[in-house]
């Protein structure tokens, strides 16, 4: 389990990496926290001839706010800082409670937040947290940068809109609307496994406490966050009733989401939690919410 | 006699160097000029080798040779037998097909070594590892036991007519004949799977021929350092003296690391010879899940007849039994299930007849358990229906067939691994299954806590689960044991350690008899050098059988020290004492003299001795035992399940073992604490998924998943002392004991706490998803 040969960059400054980027193109990879790049490497599972490594460029390690009262995190921005920061608990607790469930600690000292969106793979919890959240990011090239909605930049298993030769750089999460609360579930066969089903729901109620907005986005659900567009459409306009509830995550699970089989749960097993965890969640979220005035 | 140092609570002698990284263990060592090993597997499970080009690999620079099985010539040959069928068995059928070095005609598991390639590093190893072109040709894989068996199935090894590897029935009284007297008779199909050992430390080599000495060092990560000294000396043709084999600091073993003569043990040695360099070879953990053997694949038809009053009359048992692509380990495990199956219980009537399968899929050889677990699960899940079906308590139905008091020396009569009748040698078992119901609370729970539990919406459920352990088997092992000069003793003994705490439990039993402390006690083990007849470290028997060959040698040196002390003291042998290392007289302490003093009298530079003196403190003995001492337990468990997401959270959990006398119960604890954290893998965790092309879904730790410190409950430890009359330790083995309960236990508490539900476990093991599947099956069947 040693990885191909491959030539090796350790730039400093952002320009620096997409120099290198714009140069290899697709024979080249980005070294974020390696907690999947490396293993996957040494399986020879992914054969880089270039590893651009953006561990010594500083300027993408932060947490601050921004104007609208969102937050802004830098893409080497480790999981544990995201952890323990007392500004994401306060402006982002989905985020905050999620981040304990990432892993083990150990994973979360390294790994990083723009590593693990980059990588979107379908059961990462900060690949649906973000859209849950209507996250964007930014991705940056030589030619400049854009801005893409998070809801928009996952395509596919482990796909993403990003172009070899461009950075996502940054990850801005708006600030939650009164009213609002959330809640994520899942269920792993140990804690800091992949989830076999997650899901994140945000929710917002109206002045007359009907529901407004329910979001729920699901992992390891499908190829990549699984929005769960028809539950959300079931909620609307109501009353969170435990019926209500139960209907929508019944909705969810048999229709919004497509589920895969494999050694550790089939996929009827995996909609069937689907189903548990969006009703325990959405109950959760709605709870928050009729306290979040 | 009091004891002073045996059954104390000794911190380990081995941590400090341990826990500060500066224990050797095969990767660490490093010699000049060392080049690396990395192999070719085969991805298929079932093929036939057309063709093999390794010219593009012998190009790579930093290659240094690239071997195939064709390269070895004479030198290729399959590995030996380890263990025959046993000769007191009737009628037993036993084809022997072993493993081989390198594939040469066709491939018979998936991760079965094709080339191996040696050069400057690891990393160009497996370079020219991908610059080899191979042409197999894939054939249909065996997978499936039943099928395996079928008329026309493919055949794993073509020269035989079917995949029956090996057939043996045992019996004792008359099944039939109590089937007929039965009240009731429970016929089941019972599965168990297989799991791997998953030790920290994979398998690893380093072999150093020297051309100037020819002189062959091995360091291996195995077990059984000796048989792999002589094996080898035999292999490549050279004195055993030639060839010396060091077992190092070791990782875990668990079994598998028992297997003698796995390719890679074979080769790299013979490499070095050949390419006169050092040459180290370390198992990657992809590696590990293929070519490191596997346990616990049977399938079961039992049946068992029982009277009205819960009483077992008889046991039937016909099972089938995988032992993977080869069978170098004979019958062991499907031995060790037979005399099993009967649990502690008292039966008369037992018909066991088992068909042993080649699959291609990787070797079945021991793990930690060894066909036990899978005996235990059988007995006790039809005790548990049977309690059930007669409207009898789980415990009552135990407690009234346990093995009584009396009956020991308890003759099962069912041939044992060690190929006699196995006897159990001593055991009281109810007071230890009563100590685990007093322990958990038995009665407080289900009459009171579980109710107000359920009543609260809670799924919490209960299990008490009894074994045995059959342990310490022979057929011998040695030590010799030294008081050097400066006062400290050294002792050498032939078995490997894999972490038992051999470097101090082996001391206790030393500075019992010499009165010296247990830190001043050197231990050394697994190194030939050092000492060179044994057999190794396993079946629980290392504290056992090691344990009471050092106590006989340290008895000896104990005998020697008085006698000259005796002499220079001018007092009786009887008015000695041995205290603090030093010889004194027992009513005037200060008329002593040192141990160290006493060596250097033992071995003077000039002077005359008297003829037939032994130089030195110094003796060498051994011990076999007469036959295996057989341990008993009981393991009980309170489990909460959330029954919609099948997760489970274990609220209690309590182990007593009477494993004869407890040399360290520190040690012990740890032992058990390591076998439930296997045991609990077993039940709910661990599973290998072969799919039926032979190929297996998870070999890796991100799917493969053994419980964590997140997963392990606190354990609670009762001990009962029953002494085995077979050494004068009276020691019994406990490696094992851990694990061999934990899948029945499990069974029982998730049927327990799912009480509303006619769940019925038939398999292990279990996992959230095959428990949701069977909950599935169980509404659709209402």
């Amino acid at each position: 389990m040693k990885p191909a040969p491959f030539e090796y960059y350790a730039p400093t400054t952002i320009d620096e990496a997409l120099s290198h980027l714009a140069e290899h193109g697709y024979d080249a990879k980005v070294l974020a926290g390696g907690q999947s790049l490396i293993p996957m490497m040494n399986f020879r599972l992914v054969q880089p001839s270039v590893l651009v490594d953006l561990n010594n460029i500083a300027e993408l390690s932060y947490i601050h706010p921004d104007e609208s009262g969102g937050l802004r995190l830098g893409a080497m921005t480790r999981h544990h800082q995201v952890e323990v920061d007392p500004l994401v608990a306060e402006l982002a607790p989905l985020l905050h409670e999620t981040m304990p469930k990432i892993a083990t600690s150990q994973i979360r000292s390294r790994g990083t937040f723009g590593g693990s969106l980059s990588h979107a793979d379908p059961s990462a919890e900060l690949v649906s947290v973000s859209v849950a959240l209507d996250g964007r990011f930014r991705l940056r090239g030589q030619n400049g940068e854009r801005w893409v909605p998070a809801n928009e930049f996952f395509i596919g298993l482990f796909t993403t809109l990003l172009e070899p030769d461009e950075i996502l750089v940054e990850a801005a999460l708006p600030s939650m609307p009164v009213r609002s609360g959330c809640s994520l579930m899942e269920v792993a066969r140990r804690p800091h496994d992949f989830a076999l089903v997650g899901v994140a729901a945000v929710v917002t109620l109206d002045e007359n406490k009907l529901c407004q907005q329910a979001r729920m986005v699901f992992l390891s659900a499908g190829d990549g966050p699984m929005v769960a567009h028809k539950a959300a459409e079931s909620l609307k306009g109501q009353a969170p009733t435990l019926e209500a509830i139960r209907a929508a995550a019944e909705i969810a699970a048999s229709e919004d989401i497509d589920p895969g089989s494999d050694i550790h749960a089939t996929a009827e097993f995996r909609r069937h939690l689907a189903n548990v965890l969006a009703r325990r969640a959405l109950e959760q979220a709605f709870e928050r919410a009729a306290d979040n005035k | 006699m009091t004891k002073k140092f045996i059954g104390k609570r000794v911190k380990r002698n081995e941590d400090p160097r341990l826990l500060t990284g500066q224990a050797l263990f095969v990767d660490d060592v490093e010699i000049p000029g060392m080049l690396h090993a990395a192999f070719l597997r085969s991805d298929y499970a079932h093929a036939r080798l057309l063709s093999i080009d390794v010219s593009a690999a012998r190009q790579r620079p930093g290659v240094v040779a690239v071997f195939t099985a064709e390269d070895m010539g004479e030198d290729w040959q399959p590995g030996p037998p380890l263990v025959s069928p046993p000769p007191t068995a009737k009628d037993v059928i036993f084809h022997s097909r072993r493993q081989v070095p390198l594939v040469k005609d066709k491939v018979r598991h998936a991760g079965e070594a094709i080339a191996v390639v040696i050069a400057e590093s690891r990393y160009i190893a497996e370079d020219a590892v991908e610059d080899i072109l191979v042409e197999l040709e894939p054939l249909e894989a065996v997978s499936d036991l039943e099928k395996s068996l079928q008329e026309g199935s493919t055949l794993v090894h073509d020269d035989l007519e079917s995949n029956l590897a090996a057939h043996l029935i045992q019996k004792k009284g008359d099944y039939e004949a109590a089937r007929e007297k039965a009240d009731l008779v429970i016929t089941r199909r019972i599965v168990t799977d297989r799991g791997a050992a998953a030790a920290m430390e994979n398998r690893g080599i380093v072999a150093h021929w020297d051309e100037k000495s020819q002189h062959l060092t091995v360091w291996d990560t195995t077990q059984a350092p000796i048989p792999i000294r002589n094996g080898l000396a035999a292999r490549l043709g050279l004195s055993a003296n030639q060839v010396r084999v060091i077992a190092p600091f070791v990782g875990g073993g668990f079994g598998p690391k028992m297997m003698m003569f796995y390719p890679e043990e074979m080769l790299i040695p013979w490499a070095s010879m050949k390419l006169s360099r050092p040459i180290k070879w370390i198992e990657d953990r992809r590696e590990n899940f293929y070519a490191t053997t596997q346990e616990r694949g049977q399938n079961h038809d039992v049946e068992l007849a029982l009277s009205r009053d819960g009483h077992i009359l008889g046991l039937k048992d016909v099972f089938l039994h995988d032992t993977g692509a080869y069978d170098p380990y004979g019958l062991t495990i499907p031995l060790n299930t037979q005399c099993h199956l009967m649990g502690p219980y008292d039966i008369e009537n037992f018909t066991s007849e088992v068909s042993v399968v080649f699959t291609n899929k990787t070797l079945v050889t021991p793990v930690r358990g060894a066909g036990r677990p899978q005996g235990i699960f059988i007995i006790e899940r039809l005790l548990d229906i049977a309690a059930k079906e007669l409207g009898i308590d789980q415990v009552e139905i135990r407690k009234r067939n346990l093995i009584p008091p009396e009956a020991f020396p308890y003759e099962h009569k069912i041939i044992d691994q060690a190929f006699a009748p196995l006897v159990l040698d001593s055991g009281n078992y109810w007071p230890v299954m009563k100590k685990a119901l007093d322990m958990i609370g038995y009665d407080q729970f289900v009459k009171e806590e579980q109710p107000r539990l359920r009543a609260e919406g809670k799924y919490v459920g209960i299990g008490i689960t009894p074994f045995i352990e059959s342990t310490g088997v022979g057929p011998y092992e040695g030590a010799r044991v030294t008081v050097e000069a400066s006062g400290k003793v050294f002792v050498a003994t032939g078995v490997g350690t894999q972490g038992q705490g051999h470097f101090t439990t082996f001391a206790q039993i030393v500075a019992e008899q010499l009165g010296v402390a247990v830190s001043d006690v050197r231990i050394v083990t697994g190194d030939t050098t050092e000492f060179h007849w044994g057999t190794g470290t396993f079946a629980s028997r290392g504290a056992v059988v090691a344990g009471n060959a050092i106590h006989a040698s340290a008895s000896i040196v104990r005998q020697k020290v008085l006698k000259l002390a005796c002499k220079i003291l001018e007092t009786p042998e009887e008015e000695l004492e041995l205290e603090c290392g030093l010889v004194r007289v027992a009513d005037t302490p200060h008329k002593s003299i040192s141990l160290g003093e006493l060596a250097l009298l033992a071995n003077p530079l000039r002077g005359a001795v008297e003829p037939g003196t032994e130089p030195g403190l110094e003796a060498t003995a051994y011990f076999g035992p007469q036959y295996g001492a057989t341990a008993f337990g009981t393991h009980a468990m309170i489990i909460e399940i959330d029954p919609e997401t099948m997760m489970i959270a274990i609220k209690r959990y309590i182990t007593v073992e009477d494993c004869g006398t407890v040399l360290n119960p520190l040690i012990l604890e740890g032992q058990i604490h390591g076998g439930v954290s296997m045991g609990i893998g077993n039940a709910y965790y661990e599973k290998l998924h072969f799919d039926e092309n032979g190929q297996l879904l998870n070999a890796s730790f991100a799917d493969y998943l053994i419980p964590s410190a997140t997963e392990m409950p606190r354990i609670e430890v009762g001990h009962v002392e029953t002494t085995s009359p077979l050494n004068e330790l009276g020691t019994k083995g406990v490696g094992e004991a851990g694990t061999i309960p934990v899948p029945a236990l499990f069974s029982q508490a998730i049927e327990n706490a799912l009480y509303n539900r006619e769940l019925e476990i038939l398999e292990t093991p279990l996992s959230p998803n095959r428990l949701f599947e069977l909950l599935v099956n169980e509404e659709k069947s209402r």
